[in-house]
């Protein structure tokens, strides 16, 4: 992983992603009293993956808040608290269980600063762990920014290093209108990265280039990041250099970013988990058709889930993009 | 169950006091500010459904019948409460001082009609079915936290009660015991469904008995009924004992919407027994010694007089801004929102 400390003198640990982002929940608690957590299990439980532990014995169970079960609840009573005054961070345990309160966010969330023209606004972050590969139950594994990133009027973040996490989770607390913040489940312990212990943001919107490269621009997000980074090092055993993009935020996506990178490799391999049908690798070609259309090479090729469920655990391995899918889609833009 | 929550009455089917002593809780003062909201929703509603026939403003959900009800719930409130209506609570919203031009606006597909007065906590009309009461929930906890008094009121109909929002915003108000008022208008029907296919339920009130939310039914073309009860919800969320669930038996006289032919599913004649609140009212304003010719006569001027100026006013607003359609979606506009903006606009002016 590329480092993002530029300045020694910064006092850093080296934690993992979920850790980043417990660490970015305690960071806001501390700095300002309107925040708030809501959702199962979050209080004395911590969290089924602990993201929230020890939160509420520093900052009590009046602002670390067990909800009932109750997905649409726990979005509909925040957009209460955050059009008074508060800022909820409102878990929804798993990605997968988000449906129920689709509405809620479609409907409400991501409308209320339109419909009153500025004079109601949602200042919430959604948390939602997503993804699969880890061999989870069904329904635990979705990945569903595309409905998202749809939806106007909300922003999509998708931190994948533990430095992005705290920063961007900060960010999204900050930010003055809805955040959907999608954590890649697969990447919450799988390494560590020097922290900064403090206060620091990393800014919704701006992705970053994770690998320096010349003949192929990779572009990904989320748990598929360290994967595409290995397949870039082993391409580049095979002599192709690529370029590895996380874009981090997923709405509104970095197109200058993307238009640069394209525009000196000359091709593009998107990849995501989520199905290929509607996601958003094709808003990513079309970017690419507007900003960089003549400086291609070759087609884009997206290597994506498939237009099928999350499978069950059994054939997971077959539904996420492999190293070979990527290779091969790496080898069939720089072999046309 | 319906033993459990007999309808509260203050005023029978012909203005008579039910309970003569409940007199006493009855002064001039309310009386005239109770007739005086009832009759101006009620010619609004009649000048909007007549400006909707004209092609003036577009779709509307007529509220006619319902004035008790909605008057009776918003004169409770206080002036720092919130009020979180559906599509067809602008009467309360009216009473409770959403300003009628913008009302006039938002039925003629204005954003500026979702913007309630400076200070005003009206949120808009929720247009989705029972997802307010979730707000109401949320925002009536922030009071809460926040140590004040104050206290959300969410208004919902009889097919809002069969959606999941009405019972997780019942149980979040129960576990978290928030000052929120669940105010049920029970009008019978949620477009053609009739109350009887909407539930196997008797009553709407005691849906509240499983959330051990205090439950009250009361007539809903009663003022005083609706008033009295709505005074002691109020009391008790302002005082720390939680929310309540009232159900304000009502009927709505007209169509679901001016869209809607209500001849298509509602019996030939169901609803004609039913006395309409405002004549109710004045049968007992008559029977009470509360009439008076004169005070009539300049609240009727008055209020058309409002109403057209309303009317005018609206008709005569600026037209809708092209850049309001980007404006607002976020704090700041996204760069892609800028250049879809700026494109279109540039399309606009012949470039």
């Amino acid at each position: 992983m590329t480092s993002n400390i530029t300045e020694t003198k910064i006092a850093t640990k080296s934690i993992t992603l979920i850790q980043a982002i417990n660490d970015g929940m305690k960071t806001v608690l501390e700095r300002d009293d309107t925040t708030l957590i809501l959702g199962e299990d979050v209080g004395k439980n911590g969290g089924v993956f602990r993201a929230t532990d020890g939160l509420q014995e520093i900052f009590g169970d009046d602002r670390v808040i067990d909800t009932p079960l109750s997905e649409s609840g726990i979005i509909g009573t925040s957009i209460g608290l955050a059009v008074n005054g508060f800022k909820p961070i409102a878990e929804i345990q798993f990605m997968g269980f988000i449906y129920p309160a689709y509405d809620q966010i479609m409907t409400h969330a991501s409308r209320i600063r339109m419909r009153t023209m500025g004079r109601f606004s949602v200042p919430m972050v959604i948390r939602a762990p997503f993804g699969a590969g880890v061999r989870a139950p069904e329904i635990h594994s979705d990945s569903a920014e595309a409905l998202f990133t749809h939806m106007p009027g909300i922003k999509v973040v998708c931190p994948a290093t533990p430095y992005d996490a705290k920063g961007l989770l900060i960010s999204a607390v900050e930010d003055p209108d809805p955040v959907l913040y999608m954590e890649p489940m697969h990447n919450y312990r799988s390494f560590r990265e020097e922290v900064p212990i403090d206060y620091y943001t990393v800014e919704i919107g701006k992705g970053i280039k994770r690998t320096e490269g010349e003949d192929v621009t990779l572009i990904t997000w989320g748990a598929m990041v360290p994967l595409v980074e290995k397949v870039a090092n082993q391409a580049k055993e095979n002599g192709i250099s690529c370029e590895v993009i996380d874009l981090r935020t997923l709405y509104p996506i970095d197109e200058g970013l993307i238009a640069e990178s394209v525009k000196k490799t000359g091709r593009a391999v998107i990849i995501h988990e989520a199905p290929r049908t509607g996601g958003l690798g094709n808003d990513i070609v079309s970017i690419i058709n507007d900003t960089s259309f003549l400086y291609l090479k070759a087609p884009i090729e997206r290597v994506t889930g498939f237009d099928v469920p999350v499978p069950f655990s059994s054939l997971e391995s077959h539904y996420l993009p492999t190293p070979d899918r990527i290779l091969k889609g790496i080898e069939k833009v720089t072999n046309f | 169950m319906v033993e459990s929550f007999p309808m509260k009455k203050v005023i029978d089917e012909q203005g008579n006091l039910v309970t003569a002593s409940d007199r006493d809780l009855i002064d001039q003062e309310l009386v005239q500010t109770a007739y005086y909201h009832m009759y101006r929703i009620r010619t609004f509603d009649k000048k909007a459904k007549s400006l909707q026939r004209q092609g003036r403003i577009g779709t509307y959900p007529p509220f006619e019948g319902q004035e008790a009800a909605q008057v009776g719930s918003a004169l409770a409130l206080g002036e720092d409460d919130w009020l979180f209506p559906t599509y067809r609570d602008h009467g309360a919203m009216l009473t409770f001082g959403a300003n009628m031009t913008r009302t006039f606006l938002y039925w003629n597909g204005r954003l500026e009609g979702c913007i309630p007065p400076d200070g005003k906590r009206i949120f808009p009309a929720a247009v989705p079915i029972a997802t307010q009461i979730l707000h109401a929930t949320g925002a009536s906890w922030a009071e809460k936290r926040k140590g004040t008094k104050n206290i959300a009121i969410a208004y919902f109909g009889d097919g809002a009660t069969s959606e999941g929002d009405f019972h997780e915003g019942l149980n979040f108000a129960s576990v978290f015991q928030t000052p929120t008022i669940f105010f049920n208008q029970n009008n019978g029907y949620a477009i053609s469904v009739p109350f009887e296919r909407q539930m196997n339920s008797s009553t709407i009130a005691q849906k509240g008995v499983a959330y051990e939310i205090p439950s009250v039914r009361v007539d809903g073309n009663d003022f005083f009924a609706v008033f009295f009860e709505m005074q002691k919800a109020v009391n008790r969320a302002r005082s720390g004992k939680g929310p309540t669930l009232i159900e304000a038996v009502t009927w709505r006289t007209g169509a679901h919407t001016t869209a809607d032919d209500p001849t298509k599913y509602r019996p030939e004649g169901l609803g004609q027994d039913v006395v309409d609140p405002i004549l109710r009212f004045e049968r007992f304003m008559k029977n009470e010694g509360f009439w008076n010719d004169d005070f009539a006569v300049n609240i009727h001027k008055e209020v058309e007089n409002e109403i057209e100026a309303a009317v005018k006013e609206m008709e005569s607003y600026p037209k809708a801004n092209v850049e309001d359609l980007f404006d607002h979606v976020f704090a700041e506009l996204p760069n892609q929102l800028v250049n879809q903006k700026d494109s279109y606009l540039q399309l606009l002016r012949g470039k």
